[in-house]
């Protein structure tokens, strides 16, 4: 039986979940790459050109972990969910600089809804590709996605009742796949839990509600991921003390979004940009101090 | 009234002149060429590390605006460019200008309603009939140029007497300003072509043969690649570009698709921007027999980013010299001569073997 790596950057955290469920329910063995330690952000740093973003870079090592230990990587291509839903450039290249790069096989779909490429038709093609028949790929693409949905309304309640807490509350804005990394995100969240602090993650909201949102702040806003991040900073501007912005340098949305959200919005804020040579030290300075100042604003 | 000005890219603020002052009863403010100033003006103000052409183009907002504008126009493209104007017309409010953006674009693409929408705000009697006339004639100019750019470019490096080749495209950019019918255009152009044709060259017949690709920004405005086309002229080479003005704009679409199917066995989507284009001109250079291929770009521009492993790999199987160069504002002009110098010293060594 063949064998599927998944590289645990970029697309893993919007449709990971969605992947594991559909393979589980086929039964096709598959291997996640672990999470981010040096060793893999040292392979991604020999694969990568150095003004890549540090998402991508370490994206490159997981593809590189994984080259000798699978039959197929699973990497799709996302272009645009509509016109005015696009993403960023490195979503539709990187099925092609993977393919380039490395030696193994690659599965591929493109995710094109204004040319009519669904996320269905994708998964039909994979599972085609590996050998079943249509019936049980639908049956398996229905599962996955009733699954997915259940634990992504669970995901999301429990982000919003946060906004219910007493605690300081501070909304991270930041693509998933830099938040849950552990050479990205880790250490931040880590910190602010220490100091008791409610972090309410801008990817786990309603995109429906949240993307139509951002309209409020930015009318000609076309990427899809950062819609949702600036529209969650919307909904829940009343009920939070302040915001971190957490990018990865140099993130091409991220440099011109949310260089226009921080001029509008009036919500005390930092921004933060991790590249491979940053150290937590100086990341935890910044962050004590955002902390004291929001919990002075608070308590005169 | 209304004081307008636009953006600076190369040698096409001439046709976006000549456009805007026949179809809008609006004053138009001509920004000072780019200079040193312009980008430091554009570095200050601008992100952190967004990539070069917004800095150069809000410097040249803030410079018009100097000069009296209060209407910019902007455009867009297929990656983050198509967001600019919104964040440009945020920080220069922030700057405590009272201006207007006009975006030729919606979410990265021309959008021609918008267009129309945001000529009528300015000028109430706007015609749409009389902007589809002189709109044409703009759409051939730029093709004229175009044309004649390329032989310039063909040639230049050979010219007996320094200087005549720029002389004439001077005088021509001026008389092409100054034409009010497509018929005085056309019997210009080939007036010039003629001019063209007799400035004298002595061009050997294996003369160095290099190929310009890159990011549409840096490519097009010379001020912003430290007049690479010049250096390489200076040394006697034959220079080939593909993008220009003309391409973007109509044969792109079209190109598009031809150069996917050429290149299944590399790539199998669009890479966004300008990059799947540029691999594709790659494998076209190295069988067209060039010796060299520079690719140039602005910091941070994420689809050529993308794009350069794959051009490394295509060049190096068929054995061809690649050189990449990024440019920023800070990038040292005496760095890039030294780097160009070693790179066609190496292409002559090669053509020695």
């Amino acid at each position: 039986m063949v064998k599927v790596g998944i590289p645990r950057g970029l697309f893993y955290y919007y449709y990971g979940n969605i992947w594991k469920h559909f393979f589980k329910f086929l039964k096709i063995p598959y291997i996640i790459s672990p999470n981010t330690n040096k060793d893999i952000m040292n392979r991604g740093l020999k694969y990568s050109n150095d003004e890549m973003c540090l998402a991508f870079k370490t994206y490159l090592g997981h593809a590189a972990y994984l080259q000798d230990k699978c039959d197929y990587l699973l990497v799709p291509r996302i272009d645009n969910f509509k016109q005015d839903n696009q993403t960023c450039t490195n979503f539709l290249s990187a099925y092609d600089i993977i393919h380039n790069t490395f030696e193994v096989k690659v599965l591929n779909y493109n995710i094109d809804l204004e040319h009519g490429e669904a996320l269905k038709k994708g998964l039909i093609k994979i599972g085609k590709e590996l050998g079943f028949d249509k019936q049980k790929i639908h049956q398996a693409y229905r599962y996955a996605m009733k699954k997915n949905e259940e634990d992504k309304q669970r995901e999301i309640t429990i982000n919003l009742n946060k906004l219910k807490s007493t605690k300081t509350k501070i909304l991270l804005v930041s693509h998933p796949y830099n938040t849950y990394d552990d050479l990205i995100g880790k250490e931040i969240i880590k910190y602010l839990k220490q100091n008791d602090v409610e972090i309410i993650y801008s990817d786990k909201f309603d995109e429906k509600i949240t993307n139509k949102l951002s309209l409020n702040l930015s009318k000609d806003l076309y990427f899809k991921y950062s819609r949702d991040n600036v529209g969650s900073i919307i909904y829940a501007k009343d009920k939070i003390d302040g915001v971190i912005f957490l990018s990865a340098f140099p993130c091409g949305p991220d440099s011109l979004v949310n260089e226009l959200v921080m001029r509008k919005i009036k919500i005390p804020h930092i921004n933060l940009v991790l590249d491979d040579t940053s150290s937590f030290t100086g990341t935890e300075t910044r962050l004590e101090s955002f902390i004291d100042v929001l919990r002075g604003l608070n308590h005169d | 009234m209304t004081k307008i000005a636009y953006p600076l890219m190369g040698d096409y603020h001439v046709p976006a002149k000549f456009l805007l002052s026949h179809i809008l009863n609006a004053e138009i403010i001509s920004p000072p060429p780019i200079t040193n100033k312009t980008i430091e003006l554009g570095t200050k103000y601008s992100p952190e590390f967004v990539c070069t052409p917004f800095k150069y183009t809000l410097g040249t907002m803030i410079e018009s605006i100097e000069k009296g504008a209060n209407a910019l126009i902007q455009m867009g493209g297929g990656c983050r460019y198509g967001y600019y104007a919104e964040v440009q017309e945020q920080i220069l409010k922030d700057l405590g200008y009272d201006v207007t953006l006009i975006n030729l674009v919606t979410k990265g693409k021309t959008d021609f309603r918008r267009i129309v929408r945001e000529f009528k705000k300015i000028d109430k009697h706007f015609s749409l009939l009389k902007a589809l006339y002189y709109g044409f004639i703009t759409v051939k100019m730029v093709k004229y140029m175009d044309t004649i750019d390329d032989y310039i470019r063909e040639n230049i490096g050979f010219e007996l007497e320094a200087g005549s080749f720029e002389a004439l495209k001077f005088k021509m950019l001026r008389d092409f300003g100054k034409v009010d019918s497509y018929h005085e255009l056309y019997k210009k152009y080939k007036y010039y072509l003629k001019e063209f044709a007799k400035v004298k060259i002595h061009k050997p017949d294996n003369c160095l043969k290099i190929g310009i690709i890159g990011e549409l920004y840096t490519v097009m405005e010379p001020f912003s690649n430290y007049f690479l086309e010049k250096e390489l002229a200076q040394n006697h080479i034959e220079i080939k570009r593909f993008t220009n003005a003309h391409y973007l704009l109509f044969e792109k679409t079209w190109a598009i698709k031809r150069y996917l199917k050429d290149m299944k066995p590399y790539i199998k989507y669009q890479m966004g921007a300008d990059a799947s284009d540029n691999i594709a001109r790659t494998k076209y250079l190295c069988e067209a027999g060039y010796d060299g291929i520079i690719h140039i770009k602005s910091s941070f521009c994420t689809p050529e980013i993308g794009a350069m492993p794959i051009i490394n790999k295509i060049a190096g199987q068929y054995e061809k010299p690649v050189i990449f160069f990024s440019f920023d504002a800070n990038t040292s002009e005496t760095g890039i001569k030294t780097r160009l110098e070693a790179f066609y010293d190496m292409l002559e060594m090669r053509r020695g073997k």
